[in-house]
């Protein structure tokens, strides 16, 4: 069953249109990709999500039922734009994000504790946020977005301004938040974080959903028949009936092809004859990346 | 509501915790009661250094000792002495100036001169004046044989001194005094204007500090826009009615100190001097138990008397009713500015695209303090009148009337028609603000802003 549920939504801003009718489902305890060029609309729907504006048409569900205004409580924004209140004492700080959210004082002062000491940011605490670094004010925010336990948390580029141990402190973070429940809603330019932690993705162009599904079949079905072979040694082969050739290149005494099958005959007769070229190190099912199919869909759109 | 009280909290204490919100608060009151007490301190410090005057003339013969000595001068009558040589020498001679009387004293007003080296103080002139004029005035009277003349002039001798009192519809009567009103009147307009623009545009300041810091978007994924504005606008107002009250107390404070000590203790007897009955009923006293208690009135420092009166007849002003009326203007005046300018903080990127909104909001609060200022010459003119009904100036002019006395209907017309308007402006701002605090990098216009107006949820 899917936690969230958005259907037909359609937004327009004087005459711009900024989302027309995105439907995205997604399932429980997933972390879900958000994809699109800038300017698509991905922050138009996150800001219907979270109702800071609402959608000229269309329906939102969360937990099956009609997404309503106290449900901002049951969710989690982390923005793009970061936003703190600079000459404000990190502590203090936190705790009115979290009265905001409807905790008690008592009550997010223990949370606070805790994740302070997580995150290892705790002599932080009575800091103003203009004496923090970039990465320390990210931590501040990440905590502040989640400190409610959130059902349903949308993160909006969470690794931006992080160093790689930080950016992987976070990560493990998230992991473990959607291990506790959470479904999580990720929103990135990122596509190797995409294929990391994603399970499904929406990708969004020009106001339209123009690729949707689970990012393991997207890339197998993206390329299916397509095999990246690696031999050892400086290997050149032709181009036959069975198989195309993609791409070669040599490299370090390494080359690697990627060929498509064109008839439908198994692999191992392919290898077979491929055998006879040189030493096979490798052989595997061609997975383009996220980013490649990212540039081509929308390439193809535009 | 719990949300909005949130906000409420956070603008209320990050603000008066500011140092510069203490410093101000202090200062302020300070500064205010120094206007009322400086005066007086000035009159009691006044140039105290003793001043010898020559009294040199042929007119001077007549009026030997007609010129009393005070305590601050003593006046030396020389007799032929060349006046271009005493000119020359008066300050070597320990002089401080040469008062010239020439015969023609009598008849011609002019006949007498006062040359010294500096600007002679106006209480030396004044009491050299009086006394001539007394001393012509006798000495004129003596000419008709009066018999007991001196008891006669002793007997007639009044102060008179014009009281004002209003009286009220039920016959109740109050001593007032005009320059009280127009001083009250004058604080009470400017301080109005000064605190709805200065917590108004605090407000404008905390809402693009918001949208600027992108802090805003955290917040309205959980309050709605409208809970943020009223939040931070009745956050600001709270502060805004705290300094207000501060000033007040300790305002009243330091004058009341003031008044107790240095008033009272300079000053004895100056209630029987006060009013024009008891000089009389003194008077009367003085001819029947003899002159022991003659000279004690006339010791009496007149214009200590007079800011004691001043006193007393400021507290005669209806200041419940002027405080009240300040309030409430202060929190509907300030609600109507505080939105507009959260309006137009919404609108901007930063403070300085303000400029091209602020001109024509700027305009209506210089107009209602012109007007307030006019008010005070003229409280019942039409102009005055109107300007303390349009809900933009109300809160300036009305307070500029109303020390004058002004009838209650239009006080309350005028707090109807603000109400209504400042509700009204709040609920356009609501509508401006939603959508421009998610606006960034669009250049805003009026028409940009008609448009958000009429944009639904």
């Amino acid at each position: 069953m899917s936690l969230f549920e958005a259907r037909n939504v359609s937004k327009q801003f004087g005459s711009f249109k900024a989302l027309d009718n995105v439907s995205i489902s997604v399932p429980e305890q997933c972390i879900y990709g958000l994809l699109g060029p800038n300017g698509a609309g991905k922050t138009t729907l996150i800001r219907i999500i979270n109702q800071i504006t609402g959608p000229d048409t269309g329906e939102l569900f969360l937990n099956g039922k009609k997404l309503m205004p106290e449900d901002v409580l049951s969710i989690g924004y982390l923005p793009e734009e970061r936003g703190l209140y600079r000459k404000m004492k990190v502590g203090e700080q936190a705790l009115y994000f979290a009265q905001l959210k409807g905790l008690s004082k008592a009550e997010a002062m223990r949370r606070l504790k805790y994740w302070f000491k997580k995150l290892d940011i705790v002599d932080w605490w009575g800091k103003k946020v203009e004496e923090l670094s970039k990465g320390m004010q990210q931590k501040v925010q990440f905590i502040i977005t989640i400190l409610h336990e959130p059902r349903l948390i949308i993160f909006d580029e969470p690794f931006t301004g992080f160093d790689p141990l930080n950016a992987n402190t976070i990560k493990n973070e998230i992991l473990f938040l959607r291990e506790r429940g959470a479904t999580i809603i990720f929103s990135t330019h990122n596509m190797a974080s995409v294929e990391e932690l994603c399970d499904n993705i929406t990708l969004i162009n020009k106001a339209q959903t123009i690729l949707e599904g689970s990012v393991d079949e997207i890339r197998r079905n993206w390329a299916a028949n397509e095999y990246d072979l690696v031999f050892n040694g400086d290997v050149k082969i032709e181009e036959n009936g069975q198989y195309q050739i993609l791409k070669q290149e040599s490299d370090n005494g390494i080359s690697t092809i990627r060929l498509k099958t064109t008839v439908t005959i198994g692999t191992n007769e392919i290898l077979n004859n491929l055998m006879k070229s040189g030493t096979i190190v490798s052989f595997n099912p061609a997975l383009p990346s996220m980013n490649e199919i990212f540039i081509r869909v929308v390439e193809s759109k535009n | 509501m719990n949300k909005v009280s949130v906000i409420i909290k956070r603008e209320y204490v990050t603000r008066v915790r500011k140092k510069s919100f203490i410093i101000m608060t202090l200062l302020a009151p300070v500064f205010m009661a120094s206007m009322v007490v400086l005066p007086t301190l000035l009159m009691l410090n006044k140039d105290k250094q003793f001043k010898k005057i020559a009294v040199v003339g042929d007119g001077a013969v007549v009026f030997k000792n007609a010129i009393t000595n005070t305590k601050d001068a003593e006046y030396v009558y020389l007799d032929n002495v060349d006046m271009n040589d005493l000119k020359k020498n008066f300050q070597q001679a320990g002089y401080y100036g040469i008062l010239y009387i020439s015969p023609e004293v009598s008849t011609t007003p002019n006949a007498i001169q006062l040359f010294s080296k500096n600007q002679p103080p106006i209480d030396l002139l004044e009491h050299i004046e009086s006394s001539l004029e007394k001393e012509i005035e006798r000495q004129k009277l003596l000419g008709y044989n009066i018999k007991d003349l001196d008891d006669i002039l002793k007997s007639i001798r009044t102060k008179v001194s014009v009281q004002t009192i209003k009286i009220d519809d039920s016959g109740k009567a109050t001593e007032t005094s005009t320059g009280i009103a127009m001083a009250v009147a004058y604080i009470g307009g400017f301080l109005m204007y000064m605190l709805v623009f200065m917590f108004g545009a605090q407000v404008m300041r905390g809402v693009i500090e918001e949208k600027t810091s992108r802090v805003v978007e955290v917040i309205v994924s959980s309050v709605k826009p409208v809970q943020l504005m009223m939040g931070k606008i009745l956050g600001i107002a709270l502060v805004g009615l705290t300094q207000f009250l501060i000033w007040i107390f300790l305002t009243a404070a330091i004058v009341g100190v003031v008044k107790t000590t240095v008033l009272k203790k300079s000053s004895v007897g100056v209630v029987t001097q006060m009013i024009p009955q008891s000089v009389m009923a003194d008077n009367q006293l003085q001819q029947t138990t003899g002159t022991t208690s003659a000279n004690k009135p006339a010791e009496v420092n007149p214009q200590l008397a007079e800011v004691s009166k001043m006193f007393d007849n400021a507290m005669n002003q209806d200041w419940l009713l002027i405080i009240t009326s300040f309030i409430f203007y202060f929190i509907t005046g300030y609600l109507l500015y505080a939105s507009i300018f959260a309006a137009i903080g919404s609108a901007v990127d930063n403070e300085t695209e303000t400029q091209q909104f602020m001109l024509p909001v700027t305009i209506p609060i210089i107009l209602g303090l012109f007007v307030a200022m006019g008010t005070m010459q003229n409280p019942e003119s039409s102009i005055s009148f109107w300007f303390s009904m349009i809900p933009l100036t109300s809160p300036i002019v009305m307070m500029a009337r109303i020390p004058f006395g002004v009838p209650y209907w239009q006080i309350a017309v005028s707090m109807v028609i603000m109400i209504i308007t400042f509700l009204a402006f709040v609920w356009m701002a609501a509508k401006v603000y939603r959508t421009g605090i998610l606006m960034y990098g669009k250049k805003s216009s009026w028409k940009e802003i008609w448009k958000w107006l009429r944009y639904s949820g």
